[in-house]
């Protein structure tokens, strides 16, 4: 089936893909930078019961304290998987 | 441009399971749009909904790219979790907060235009750098023809005659398409 092109048909459809929130396109293409921290501090949670201690107690200042800034996604999918791990925190 | 704007959607999933962060980032960047229409045009999620499924959508993309069996189907995949994603928004929201009537209704007119849009999409990357930024700014930044003037460094009386010659040389590669935009090219 043909369809015709015309100027008006054209620029509607560029018009529907507008560009995504710069910060949205940033906060996903720096997903797996933010993976390797979590993987990291969970791996580091596991072997350093001190650590855990210390996440258990108060998550963003023991991360903040060893030098992790995640952001408020990182925290929650932290807590779940420090809980999925451990049964608290 | 990045060498990989070129790069086929296969390509770019499996250079990402290689743990290419410069393939990551073009394939966020390919479908970011996409993803963003289908949370606030096709199921008008507010944008702090938008957000938490445009995030979520790109997470599970990363995470489970290993278990996509076509790479070149990509793009459905990344449609039909999107879509999933919204319901379950849009559901979790109801939960929330029930109202009295439903305001959403899945007519599948914007999905087909989405679908449309994102063909169209494509077939500009095949003008050229020029047509591309131009076409871009004016219909889907709704930047005026002062601003393309001014931030492209061009003439402004010569900003209309642009567009209309990309758009000429937009229908021209859609013409010479062997299907209509939207219909699966895979």
């Amino acid at each position: 089936m043909s369809r015709i092109y015309d100027e008006e048909w054209l620029g509607q459809r560029l018009r529907v893909l507008r560009p995504a929130p710069q910060g949205w396109v940033r906060a996903a293409q720096e997903l797996p930078a933010a993976r390797r921290s979590l993987d990291e501090i969970v791996a580091r949670a596991e072997a350093d019961l001190e650590f855990r201690a210390a996440l258990i107690a108060d998550l963003e200042n023991a991360l903040t304290q060893a030098g992790f800034e995640p952001g408020p996604r990182a925290l929650d999918e932290l807590r779940k998987r420090l809980e999925l791990r451990g049964g608290q925190a | 441009m990045s060498s990989l704007d070129a790069a086929t959607d296969a390509e770019l999933v499996r250079r990402c399971r290689e743990g290419d962060a410069e393939a990551w980032n073009a394939l966020v960047e390919r479908f970011s749009r996409y993803v963003y229409a289908i949370c606030v045009k096709g199921f008008r999620l507010r944008a702090e909904d938008a957000e938490d499924v445009f995030q979520d959508v790109f997470t599970r993309v990363y995470t489970h790219l290993d278990k996509l069996r076509d790479d070149a189907a990509v793009r459905p995949w990344i449609a039909q979790l999107t879509r999933r994603l919204c319901l379950d928004s849009i559901a979790r929201g109801s939960r929330e907060q029930p109202a009295p009537e439903q305001d959403f209704e899945e007519t599948g007119d914007d999905f087909a235009e989405i679908e449309e849009a994102f063909a169209v999409r494509e077939a500009v990357t095949t003008l050229g750098e020029a047509c591309q930024e131009i076409l871009d700014r004016f219909f889907a930044q709704d930047q005026s023809y002062r601003t393309i003037s001014a931030e492209l460094d061009l003439p402004a009386g010569t900003i209309a005659s642009r567009i209309a010659r990309c758009l000429r040389k937009l229908r021209e590669e859609l013409e010479g398409r062997s299907e209509p935009p939207g219909e699966s090219r895979e």
